[in-house]
């Protein structure tokens, strides 16, 4: 039992260090920055491009992917290192992992050789951005239930419907789209998958404001948008399946979630004064940052079990699912129990103003969204119990019935 | 990165489980449990006779010289089987303890026994309820004469030797080595929660006490032999909540309700799944105390206490969900529900309970180097 680099991952990780160090700042220790999520600021895209150019010229970029993709052709294990050592440093984030963790796969797993060819290097590169239109107003955690139609014309399709909570499609050059070509099947028979530019005629992008007040996701609106039968992956009827490579790639793409994390609670408690003096001191205090400590350090701590599996050349299962179920929730509660340490001046939401520049608050807002984004922790719960326990599936109402005589609700 | 156990003690581990399945270990905590055994005497030998006992006692003192890691995968299966033999008392209280402080004497005199399982050792410390404070303390040792009373003492009925937390001559706490079938020792049996592991009062009056360790080192003392016992519980709890689990998932898999599986309910589904994961925490918590232990490394006194509140909190939750998912059968005393519920309770307080346990996680939290803090983006161990 150790935690030593076998002597190929330590030189992994040195050459990791040296192109850090020389390319990036540090994060300083505690403080909001790299977790804040600045997509927002002014000059943050060209930012995130130009730092993706760079990691991608030094083969930094789809570590794991195949050399004829652009890719490194390295190992998982080299990844997670690679992970492990740019979290120390404040580099952009936010504006890749969507198209690199989810969409060039797909495109890479299903498409020929010329498509690959043609976009996996520019993503990796930084130079084009992807975005996933799955979500609609009738499919978010029941994804089968959308109804974007896709009729053949041709050779081409033409796509009309809604999707809805795309991250990103506003500063998106594609995206890649479910869509239903056959009503008079069963729910998950009749979907066809395509990929577009989001240039193309007849698609409507129009950003949704999220509770934190940033406009990070959008309504996609499409009418008559023509796509041509060449932009199709995987067999006609066969949307699903390919869905399905998107969408086990989403959990391995869906990251940590940000902070305040344990060290920023702690930091906090060991400052502020409570009625009976500082924080720490306080019994009920000491107990939440306890339960707090002991989580955060179990899921490091499953997280290098994880690695270890990866170093030996297995595949992690969806016990994955773990660091994402428990992470949202700690992260939604230290937030919320750090304003309540700061009392009355709790709800104040001006940085100049507030311990860790007011990270706690902005927390509280965007916490929300981490237990809904890529599987809510009801259908993670699901996963679990069913892949990983073995129960039974939810009884379901909706499986071999066409999908035009399905019953819909209200909302 | 090899954040694993060995081949070598996973065969162990999977050697005891095997053992431990065709002795039907369950069926003996149940009787044991019924007929107010203490524990069962022809399980034990045969443990002994394999050497598990003394596990991680040098092969100097007749050991098997495997260290604590061999205890921890052991410690694990016998936690899952419920077996009801002084294993924790005998191996992770008495023998560490000498091994710590024992004087070379000591340790001859001792170890050989303890190992092989010749004779039972067990740590008599708690006085009745309330916490155990030096300055509360009543058990004291005048001259080398011991006074006062100790309960709940595990294993304190079958046990041939104590190691006993008392006042010195100096006042202070101090450990003594105490022989409980010389003079001035009376024992009884006391009721628990859990007769499936027996516990007892035990009355000094006057009994002959040899110091373990030197003068004034006593609480110093007992803070390590915890911090390391913490440990080896954690595993025990372990394996009590993955078999706990196991048990919930088979019956929610076989029990028909509203004319389906009661597991296809997400109500028990998400349940079973939270028991899950509190499991896998803990489990990832125990393993970097198991690395510290077995490093003897300074972060061990923070990763005991990690590893004792997350295993604690895990084998109760999945001990009393499991019978929640088994709804009336649950209560029922043929069930083996209970024994695993009455186990997690009384491992959680065995050595003290979380409360105790979290604020010293954070008292050592607070003396760390910033480095202890990096938490979730650490790469640190
Ligand atoms: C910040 C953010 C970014 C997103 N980005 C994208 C994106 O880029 N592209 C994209 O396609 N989508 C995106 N989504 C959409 C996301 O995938 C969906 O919101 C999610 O799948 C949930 O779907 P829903 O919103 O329709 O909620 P619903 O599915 O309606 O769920 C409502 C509630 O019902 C529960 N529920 C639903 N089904 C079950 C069930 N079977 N069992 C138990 N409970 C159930 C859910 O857990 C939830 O609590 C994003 C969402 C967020 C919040």
């Amino acid at each position: 039992m150790d935690f030593n680099d076998t002597p190929e991952e330590a030189a992994f990780r040195a050459r990791v260090k040296e192109f850090l160090a020389a390319n990036a700042a540090r994060r300083a220790p505690g403080s909001a920055e790299g977790y804040r999520s600045s997509q927002s600021a002014p000059g943050a895209l060209e930012r995130a491009k130009d730092w993706q150019a760079r990691k991608h010229s030094a083969g930094f970029a789809g570590i794991t992917w195949p050399q004829e993709w652009g890719g490194r052709g390295g190992s998982p294990i080299e990844q997670v290192i690679y992970n492990q050592e740019e979290a120390a440093y404040a580099v952009p984030r936010g504006f890749f992992e969507i198209g690199l963790g989810m969409c060039i796969p797909t495109v890479c797993g299903w498409g020929t050789a010329e498509q690959r060819q043609r976009f996996a290097p520019p993503a990796l590169a930084g130079s084009e951005i992807w975005c996933q239109l799955f979500s609609e107003p009738a499919g978010g955690s029941d994804l089968a239930g959308l109804r974007t139609r896709a009729e053949r014309s041709g050779d081409d399709w033409i796509i009309n419907g809604q999707k809805i909570w795309t991250s990103g499609a506003h500063y998106s050059d594609y995206g890649i789209l479910v869509a239903r070509s056959d009503p008079g099947m069963p729910k998950h028979k009749g979907l066809t998958f395509f990929f577009l530019s989001m240039k193309t005629p007849g698609v409507d992008i129009r950003p949704i404001r999220q509770i934190s007040g940033h406009s990070h996701f959008n309504e996609v609106f499409f009418t008559d948008v023509r796509i041509p039968d060449s932009q199709r992956l995987g067999a006609v009827g066969a949307g699903w399946q390919v869905a399905l490579t998107t969408l086990m790639n989403e959990r391995l793409a869906v990251g940590d979630a940000p902070g305040p994390d344990f060290r920023e609670i702690f930091d906090l408690a060991r400052r502020i004064e409570l009625d009976d003096g500082p924080a720490i001191r306080n019994a009920a205090v000491r107990d939440q940052l306890a339960q707090w400590y002991v989580k955060t350090q179990g899921l490091k701590y499953t997280r290098f079990r994880t690695m270890t599996r990866l170093s030996r050349g297995e595949t992690p299962g969806p016990e994955a699912s773990i660091g994402k179920l428990v992470g949202a929730s700690k992260l939604q509660e230290i937030a919320a129990f750090g304003m309540d340490l700061m009392e009355m001046g709790g709800i104040i939401s001006d940085p100049s103003v507030m311990p860790a520049e007011a990270l706690f608050q902005q927390a509280l807002l965007y916490s929300p969204a981490l237990r809904i984004a890529g599987g809510s922790d009801e259908i993670l719960r699901n996963i679990i119990a069913e892949r990983v326990l073995g129960l039974p599936a939810d009884l379901r109402v909706d499986k071999d019935v066409p999908f035009n005589r399905l019953p819909t609700g209200r909302r | 990165m090899n954040f694993d156990f060995s081949d070598e003690l996973k065969q162990l581990r999977d050697e005891a489980r095997r053992f431990l399945a065709e002795r039907n270990a369950l069926a003996a905590a149940r009787r044991v449990l019924e007929s107010d055994g203490g524990h069962d005497a022809a399980l034990w030998r045969e443990i002994g006779e394999m050497g598990w006992i003394g596990a991680a006692i040098p092969e100097a003192f007749g050991g098997a010289g495997l260290g604590p890691l061999g205890l921890c995968v052991l410690a694990e299966e016998l936690g899952a089987a419920l077996a009801p033999v002084p294993f924790s008392s005998s191996a992770y209280l008495a023998s560490e303890a000498i091994l710590l402080a024992g004087s070379a004497a000591q340790k001859e005199r001792y170890l050989p026994k303890l190992a092989s399982g010749a004779i039972i050792g067990t740590l008599a410390l708690a006085e009745g309820p309330g916490a155990l404070t030096p300055a509360r303390l009543g058990a004291a040792v005048a001259g080398d004469r011991l006074t006062g009373t100790k309960q709940p003492v595990p294993d304190g009925a079958a046990a041939d030797i104590a190691v006993v937390a008392a006042r010195g001559t100096d006042r202070r706490l101090a450990l003594f080595l105490v022989d409980l079938a010389a003079a001035g020792v009376a024992r009884e049996r006391i009721a628990t929660i859990d007769p499936s592991r027996g516990h007892a009062r035990l009355i000094f009056s006057g009994a002959a006490a040899e110091p373990l360790g030197p003068a004034g080192g006593g609480e110093r003392l007992l803070e390590r032999l915890f911090d390391r016992a913490a440990v080896l519980f954690a595993f025990e709890q372990l394996g009590g909540a993955r078999a706990a689990l196991d048990m919930a998932k088979a019956y929610a898999l076989e029990r028909y309700a509203f004319g389906r599986p009661i597991g296809s309910f997400q109500a028990i589904k998400h349940k079973l799944a939270d028991v899950y994961v509190a499991g896998e925490l803990a489990r990832s918590n125990a393993y970097y105390g198991a690395w510290a232990l077995s490093q003897e490394a300074p972060e061990l006194p923070l990763a005991a206490a990690t590893a004792r509140v997350a295993a604690s909190d895990a084998f109760y939750l999945a001990a009393k969900e499991n019978i929640q998912t088994h709804g009336g059968m649950g209560y029922t005393w043929a069930f083996d529900c209970h024994l695993y519920y009455r186990r997690a309770k009384l491992l959680a307080l065995a050595l003290g309970s979380t409360r105790i346990w979290k604020d010293r996680l954070v008292a050592r939290l607070e003396t760390q180097h910033d480095g202890a803090l990096d938490g979730a983006t650490g790469i640190a161990p």
